[in-house]
């Protein structure tokens, strides 16, 4: 699995490029933003009928993180369904899910998504802390040595040549930001307000991909 | 009055005859014959400009109406643009006025107001000017069949342009709703210069019913020319630039000019030069579809009044109203087809039987030759043929959700209704059926939606929307129109501040704060983006960056690229100037000069790289897919392809070994081979999918100003290309993006008639150095890297260089990509 090695709060964290972040002292790995049953939430609702494969894909996805990674927990870090009703997975899906989390430990993390959703599996929280790592769904204002999910990071790199728009990683003093690691989750641009507010100057992005580079954010 | 008149000289009724005389004009004879034959069912009518098309289209109208007992909508005319509907209501209401006649005429586009749009559909007028978007809105209400249920006619203009793209597919489909709706509904195509009027007749009117088709009488033989210039175009380029004084020599002997130049950047940049040597300060004025509507508004009605001499411009131009006096048309650069240039010489001298006049300016030496077949062309009346479309899945899908917004269908009556209209005579079940199920449940392999279904079947069988707020969603995306993301471009602050036109949104992201650039011949400095626009101010300093538009390319036609290889290998180029025969002869010299039956393969040495250069002459779109199939090969060959650049005749690769047997490389295995896997991750095939994606309604169209907020549902459509890509490879919409993209961007159907044209002949010449027919791609912008991962490479390079520049290298990192 192609990753990058970064120093937080004393931890070495590594960056997959597949967008999950793989903490190897504490045998964790954490994701964010799986929204689970997306496509199906926006047929519900009378909008478009999307490619129905991206929960199959996106635990397809994690499935091969855990396998790399060996994780004694997941931690999911919010926003995992896409609505309450989502909780309920084809049982398709639902066996591929518990194949991933058999014989690990798994916390869900309540996010703004599926803050209703109920799950018979996992544990569910609204916060939850590994010191000196304090894992949440938002980013709190004050907060230090956080890991979180929720804004979908993004990042345009214009280069000779072109222009690539990846998800990224955020990393500051603070706080790491993951992106999301749902197929059909969209992104928010890291120059762009909330998230451009919400990082310290100085800020990074681990950009995902075949090869995770590291950027300056832009202003 | 010609003999042709008193011969066939059908009445068109007293108060029209004495109308015409009251403004000296003479009936024209086809203006005649279309109130004759105003019985037929269908009937094209095929005129070159200024021949009074329009008004003979609505003679037979304007005598109808009248005569008629009921009320409500007697007669639809379709435009192309949304302009001539408004320009053709002023022209209309001049005859309906002085003759007095009992006609209301209105128009109904995207400009209409909320108000008046439900007025018409409650009380339509007589006629009803319209486009075809805003037709296939008023089929979308349930009250369609009470609004067009007494139809009488319907007038499509321009049908000639309209049938070239998805938006005349659109329409012809609503023809056959507005036809099962008043089956006595007759429908009048107006048409310009046509190679296959028959074909033309068979699209407006589709394989059951019969077509008439009117030739009017051409007018005189145009007056055109190459317009020299005292400098010598270059080798590459297409700016034209070289011949602004010629240009700018030309125009002082005309009253109005049209200077036609085929990119919106190109324009801006001739503009720019124009101006810079305008000693005489001749009031000249730009032109094209990124300026802002008021801009484009100033500059024609300055046109209409007189105050300008001449005007730069692209397609904006190319159709319909005439602004003012026009007496010359230059074309800047290769037309790179012949009915385009056609279309824009009609441009000059509107009226019936004054000649054409006419100059063309040649961008570069290759372009000498190319416009010099392209005038042979057009005096020889040789027009290219219509390319061959097969009716588009993803027009049928948005189609089917606009009848079923309209009211339960039957499923057999539809798909009658839809083999009924022209471009879809030869639609399969099979494929009906995919549409169906594509707007029902998706369509997809797993059937997941069928709970959550957009159309069911009733009791009856008949299908409906299940969730009847559907249908505002299937209005706000209905249309064929998918554009690239626009952002405005605002001078100054306030939101008060001038627009001047707008830019596609990634050009914007390449701006950063104190950049310039050009639009509408200003140069402006970027400031910020914000509220969804560019904010500019006047202080634009330095170069200026180009707009550049990912719009198309056009290919050059496959009968320009014939001519020009006819002209090549004849060997009589004594109509080309001195410069351009000492070129070809040097060719000649060192190489091949390219022939129509056989492919010339150059290679040779050039700055330490092996080049291979392939003279297909298939037109850019085609070349550069034959450049990246064949470095493909290259690329598993291990000749180490590096990259390639192409233009419309021939496509030049460099890699780090020599190509010694390009037999092996084109005809070794069928090409074909290639193509399959090669498509699955094109970027082409990409940007096709997400034009068919939008118009299908898979995904919805995005505003300007909305999209942001939303942020949850606008991804890539690249994810959802890939996704069906990998779990439903034969889905309907991969199916139209693959028929698409094989005759437009991709264009794979060149390849395979060059292929066929030269039938295994393949001329390869080992040449000492870069030879002279080669050496403009070497200048060519636009050359493509190749490289197994490009993007990954991108993104590492500009890491590295962050890391150099912050002085991280050498020291223990922070971070450190892991081993």
């Amino acid at each position: 699995m192609p990753h990058l090695e970064f120093t937080f709060c004393g931890e070495r964290l590594r960056a997959f490029g597949s967008g999950a972040l793989h903490w190897p002292r504490r045998g964790l790995l954490a994701v964010a933003d799986l929204h689970l049953g997306k496509s199906e939430r926006m047929a519900r609702a009378g909008g478009s009928l999307l490619p129905p494969y991206e929960t199959m894909e996106t635990l397809r996805r994690l499935a091969a993180d855990a396998k790399e990674a060996q994780p004694e927990t997941v931690l999911c870090l919010g926003d995992s369904f896409d609505d309450a009703l989502a909780g309920a997975l084809p049982a398709e899906d639902e066996r591929a899910l518990r194949g991933i989390a058999d014989g690990r430990r798994w916390i869900w993390i309540s996010g703004n998504h599926d803050a209703e959703t109920k799950r018979a599996d996992g544990i569910q929280a609204a916060s939850c802390r590994f010191p000196p790592l304090e894992f949440r769904h938002i980013a709190s204002p004050g907060a230090d040595c956080e890991v979180s999910g929720h804004y979908h990071p993004k990042i345009a790199i214009s280069a000779k040549g072109g222009r690539v728009v990846r998800r990224c990683f955020l990393v500051d003093g603070r706080r790491v930001i993951l992106p999301a690691y749902g197929l059909y989750a969209g992104g928010l641009h890291c120059h762009m307000p909330p998230l451009r507010d919400l990082v310290e100057p100085g800020a990074r992005a681990i950009v995902t991909g075949r090869n995770p580079a590291e950027l300056p954010v832009p202003k | 009055m010609s003999r042709a008149d008193r011969s066939c000289a059908a009445a068109i009724g007293e108060p029209f005859e004495e109308w015409f005389s009251s403004r000296k004009w003479a009936v024209r004879p086809h203006q005649r014959e279309m109130v004759r034959r105003s019985g037929e069912s269908a009937l094209l009518l095929v005129a070159p400009t200024g021949g009074g098309k329009t008004l003979a289209g609505f003679l037979p109208s304007l005598a109808e109406i009248p005569l008629r007992q009921s009320a409500g909508l007697h007669t639809l005319y379709v435009s192309p643009l949304k302009a001539l509907a408004a320009d053709i209501k002023r022209n209309l209401l001049v005859p309906i006025s002085e003759m007095d006649l009992p006609i209301r005429v209105e128009d109904r586009t995207g400009d209409t107001s909320h108000a008046a749009r439900l007025r018409q559909r409650a009380d339509p007028p007589h006629i009803l000017l319209t486009t075809p978007e805003s037709l296939t809105l008023l089929l979308s209400y349930p009250d369609a069949a009470r609004m067009f249920g007494g139809l009488s006619r319907v007038i499509v203009d321009e049908i000639h342009a309209l049938a070239e793209s998805k938006r005349g597919d659109q329409l012809m489909l609503g023809m056959s709703r507005l036809q099962a709706i008043s089956p006595n509904l007759r429908r009048v195509g107006l048409s310009a210069t046509v190679r296959d009027p028959k074909e033309m007749a068979g699209y407006l009117a589709g394989r059951a019913m019969a077509c008439g088709i009117l030739a009017a009488e051409p007018g005189p033989p145009p007056d055109i020319r190459m317009l020299e210039a005292d400098e010598a175009p270059p080798w590459s380029g297409g700016g034209g630039r070289y011949g602004v004084r010629a240009v700018l020599d030309a125009l002082r002997n005309a009253r109005l000019t049209l200077i036609f130049i085929n990119t919106r950047a190109q324009a801006e940049l001739f503009f720019r030069a124009l101006w810079q040597e305008n000693d005489g300060a001749l009031p000249i004025g730009i032109h094209h579809g990124s300026l802002s509507l008021d801009a484009r508004k100033r500059v024609e009605q300055a046109m209409v009044d007189g105050l300008l001499r001449a005007v730069v411009c692209t397609g904006t131009l190319d159709l319909g109203i005439d602004w003012g006096d026009v007496d010359l048309v230059i074309q800047v650069g290769t037309p790179k087809n012949v009915k385009r240039l056609v279309q824009r010489i009609g441009r000059s001298n509107h009226r019936y039987n004054a000649p054409s006049r006419a100059l063309v300016l040649p961008a570069n030496q290759f372009e000498t030759i190319e416009c010099t077949a392209a005038l042979d062309a057009v005096r020889d009346e040789d027009l290219d043929g219509e390319p061959k479309r097969k009716a588009p899945l993803d027009v049928l899908c948005q189609h089917i959700m606009v009848a079923a917004c309209s009211g339960p269908f039957d499923a057999d009556d539809l798909f009658r209704e839809v083999r009924s209209a022209g471009p879809y005579g030869g639609l399969s079940r099979t494929d009906f059926d995919d549409c169906l199920q594509f707007c029902a449940t998706g369509g997809y392999a797993l059937r997941a939606y069928d709970r959550w279904r957009r159309l069911m079947q009733d009791g009856s069988g008949k299908w409906r929307l299940r969730d009847p707020r559907t249908a505002r969603a299937v209005r706000m995306n209905a249309g064929t129109i998918v554009g690239t993301e626009m952002l405005g471009v605002r001078l100054g602050k306030r939101r008060g501040g001038r627009m001047l036109g707008e830019v596609e949104e990634f050009f914007a992201a390449t701006l950063k704060p104190g950049d310039s650039f050009l639009i509408g011949g200003e140069t402006v400095r970027y400031e910020r983006i914000s509220e969804m626009c560019v904010q500019v101010s006047r202080e634009g300093s330095g170069r200026p960056k180009i707009a550049v538009f990912k719009g198309t390319k056009f290919s050059t036609s496959t009968l320009l690229c014939d001519r020009v290889l006819g002209m090549l290998q004849s060997g009589d180029w004594s109509r080309l100037p001195k410069r351009v025969v000492e070129w070809l002869d040097a060719q000649r010299a060192v190489s091949k000069i390219p022939r129509q039956d056989r492919l010339l393969v150059e290679s040779f040495r050039h700055g330490g790289r092996e080049y291979t250069c392939i003279y297909a002459f298939a037109g850019y779109n085609a070349q550069q897919t034959l450049g990246m199939l064949l470095t493909e090969r290259m690329e598993e060959a291990g000749l180490g392809p590096l990259g390639l650049v192409s233009n419309d005749y021939a496509v030049l690769i460099w890699s780090l070994d020599p190509v010694a047997d390009p037999e092996a490389l084109l005809c070794g295995r069928p090409i074909r081979d290639v193509l399959e896997t090669w498509l699955a991750g094109n970027a082409l095939m990409k940007r096709t999918f997400r034009g068919v994606a939008t118009v299908a309604g898979l995904i919805d169209r995005s505003f300007p100003g909305k999209r942001k907020s939303s942020r949850q549902v606008t991804f890539s459509t690249d994810i959802l290309f890939d996704t069906l890509h990998k779990h439903d490879p034969d889905h309907v919409l991969l199916r139209a993006t693959r028929e698409e993209a094989m005759k437009g961007l991709i264009d794979f159907g060149r390849i395979e008639e060059m292929l066929e044209r030269i039938g295994g002949r393949i001329d390869h010449v080992r040449a000492p150095h870069l030879t002279p027919l080669a050496a403009p791609l070497l200048l060519e912008v636009g050359s493509i890297p190749i490289k197994g991962s490009g993007e990954d490479r991108l993104i590492a390079e500009e890491a590295e260089a962050w890391i150099r520049k912050a002085g991280l290298i050498g020291k223990p990192a922070a971070t450190r990509p892991a081993a």
